[in-house]
């Protein structure tokens, strides 16, 4: 491999942390030369490379160019797994292929779905949102009138309450990154901010809580404080550019960034001002974890800060000692990431990762830190805070608060929620990475 | 009221409202309580909201038989979706099942969360008195009322549910 200006390639660069964790900043120090060999994710050493040829595909015109974009054909496979495919009297979770993934927002066909009687096939002209309650005048409106009120647009990650529950197993469950944490997601979504609309009904001094409700069929139902609704609570219209898809909520749904998924209700068609909670079903019971002991925590709501290692985790084997990069996602519900913290030796040492921008509040940071693994055994983990100085606990931490199960659940079940603690990845000598506690 | 007079007053309401509340687009309708009563199905714990009727366990009884106990079970004691009865105490943490007589904190929730969402394949058709009747052999069951027990707006908020003060709300300061 030819050295680049300054002289340097991967192979020089001194280790920052155990196990062969690289400064952030090789990219930029290393120059051209490291940078390709960044690219690929399981680069060999200098082998020579195969005699060039003019592939068929590129002997012949392509395909028809289609009035909506379909994915290339050899990229089937990136998919969301679906826990209840024949769509059975029960809650249906489609999770997205985190380890399948890259950058910091999730395409709308991956974007993670949980729905409790399936998708409803709305017509957006017949559908209305009513705002009524402890409002001065109550009004309807209709999709089109929305779409012509000052729209705003923003990233924002949704994760259910309930993702990552396999990790309150007393044994860690051997699955991939998508069946561990599928049930969170980013996009940006774009819509009416929910103040604008509640200065137009305005607001009984009474009103604490409203009341959001979906046109489906058990009319979900949650309640938000009126904080959070004058916050930064938005009735998003479009997700990723285009209208909602009907498993995120077509065509309306509640954005309520950095909270809870359960509570950003799809389908909005009700919003009522209220002065105490309705204690609905979701979070009278669902989302209510019970404690050692006895009691359970009520009205969680927010979406602590939590990062998990997306590349490589079970299912990518590395290919072979050399240079890997490490990266994932980090995301907070109380604002931005601030440091991202990897370890490759188990969470002895640690080695600051290199943050994709723009970072944004309550969405998706891309992480990356660049690896040479050196084909020994390596537990590699992150670790995230976010700007107001809160950090992912150990896991041990979150056992010791709030228990785990005395055996081992199946990976789609939901023994508890709000797990926020590390992931930890254990390479073994051949390259395959398994999940472990550490 | 004639169609003018009224779209007179609509406008008049939308330019009271603007200088009230700064100029917004004002692109809602106005809407009556008693429109959207049809809607309005919220109801809050201490009974704000329940509808007219009642409903006893017998009556409950009956009704569960033909639309429910396909899913939750003969007796409710569950099927291929949740038992209704019984449920051990909370001691064991996350490895105990949450049940309404083990956990619940509102009898006002099994009454909002059948008139909603219940039977699964035809929710919202139930007549309030079949979900009061259905709500009243529920907390029966559970011996958290008596069997001859009416529900209905009076009485159902007044059930003490065995869980009510289990709970530790995490963020004080988000609500």
């Amino acid at each position: 491999m030819e050295k680049t200006l300054d002289h340097q390639t991967w192979e020089d660069l001194e280790a920052v942390a155990g196990n062969g964790l690289l400064d952030r900043r090789a990219f930029l120090r290393g120059g051209a030369a490291v940078a390709a060999a960044v690219t690929g994710y399981a680069l060999a050493g200098p082998a020579k490379a195969e005699p060039l040829i003019d592939e068929p595909s590129s002997l012949v015109p392509g395909v028809t160019v289609r009035s909506y974009e379909q994915r290339s054909r050899f990229e089937e496979k990136v998919a969301r797994t679906l826990s209840n495919p024949k769509g059975e009297p029960r809650t249906q979770h489609g999770r997205t292929p985190h380890h399948l993934l890259s950058g910091t927002f999730t395409p709308n066909g991956l974007h993670f779905v949980i729905s409790h009687a399936g998708n409803p096939d709305i017509d957006p002209d017949r559908h209305r949102l009513a705002i009524h309650g402890l409002v001065k005048q109550p009004l309807v409106f209709t999709l089109d009138a929305l779409a012509r009120y000052p729209l705003v647009s923003r990233m924002a990650f949704i994760e259910c309450g309930g993702n990552s529950a396999p990790m309150f197993s007393k044994e860690p469950i051997q699955a991939s990154a998508q069946a561990l944490h599928g049930l969170v997601s980013c996009a940006e979504w774009t819509g009416v901010r929910l103040s604008t609309l509640l200065e137009e009904t305005g607001i009984d001094p009474k009103a604490k809580w409203l009341i959001a409700e979906g046109a489906d069929a058990p009319a979900l139902s949650r309640s938000v404080p009126i904080g959070k609704a004058l916050d930064d609570a938005m009735i998003a219209l479009y997700q990723n550019g285009e209208r909602l898809m009907p498993g995120n909520g077509y065509p309306m749904r509640l954005l309520l960034p950095g909270w809870e998924g359960n509570m950003n209700v799809k389908y909005l068609r009700r919003i009522k001002l209220v002065e105490a909670p309705a204690m609905s079903y979701y979070e009278a019971r669902t989302y209510a974890p019970i404690l050692p002991g006895g009691k359970a925590y009520q009205f969680y709501f927010l979406q602590e800060v939590k990062s998990f290692i997306t590349h490589p985790s079970p299912g990518l084997a590395l290919k072979g000692p050399g240079f890997y990069e490490v990266s994932g996602v980090a995301y907070s519900g109380t604002g931005r990431i601030s440091k991202v913290m990897v370890s490759a030796d188990g969470g002895k040492s640690w080695a600051e990762a290199a943050l994709q921008e723009p970072v944004l509040s309550k969405a998706f940071t891309r992480f990356r830190a660049p690896w040479r693994w050196d084909g020994g055994p390596a537990v590699l983990q992150s670790r995230a805070w976010d700007e107001a100085g809160n950090v992912q606990p150990t896991r041990a931490q979150i056992v010791a608060q709030r228990g785990e199960t005395k055996t081992v659940p199946r990976v789609t079940g939901f023994p508890s929620q709000h797990y926020n603690g590390p992931t930890s990845w254990s390479i073994d000598a051949k390259g395959e990475v398994k999940h472990v506690y550490a | 009221m004639s169609t003018r007079e009224y779209a007179a007053s609509v406008v008049l309401l939308a330019l009271s409202s603007s200088a009230v509340f700064g100029a917004g687009p004002n692109l809602g309708k106005p809407v009556s309580p008693a429109e959207i009563a049809a809607w309005d199905i919220s109801i809050l714990p201490d009974g704000t909201g329940l509808p007219p009727g009642g409903g006893t366990p017998v009556q409950g009884e009956r009704i569960y038989a033909q639309k429910c106990a396909s899913c939750h079970g003969e007796n409710a004691k569950g099927g291929t979706n949740a038992a209704l009865i019984g449920g051990r105490p909370l001691t064991d943490g996350i490895d105990t099942p949450k049940t309404i007589a083990n956990f619940w904190p509102y009898a006002t929730t099994v009454f909002d969360y059948v008139r909603r969402a219940m039977p699964w394949q035809q929710p919202r058709t139930l007549s309030d008195n079949e979900v009061y009747a259905l709500t009243a052999y529920i907390l029966s069951i559970n011996k958290l009322i008596g069997e001859n027990d009416s529900m209905n707006a009076e009485s159902l908020p007044k059930v003490k549910m065995p869980n009510r003060d289990g709970f530790i709300i995490r963020f004080p300061d988000k609500i």
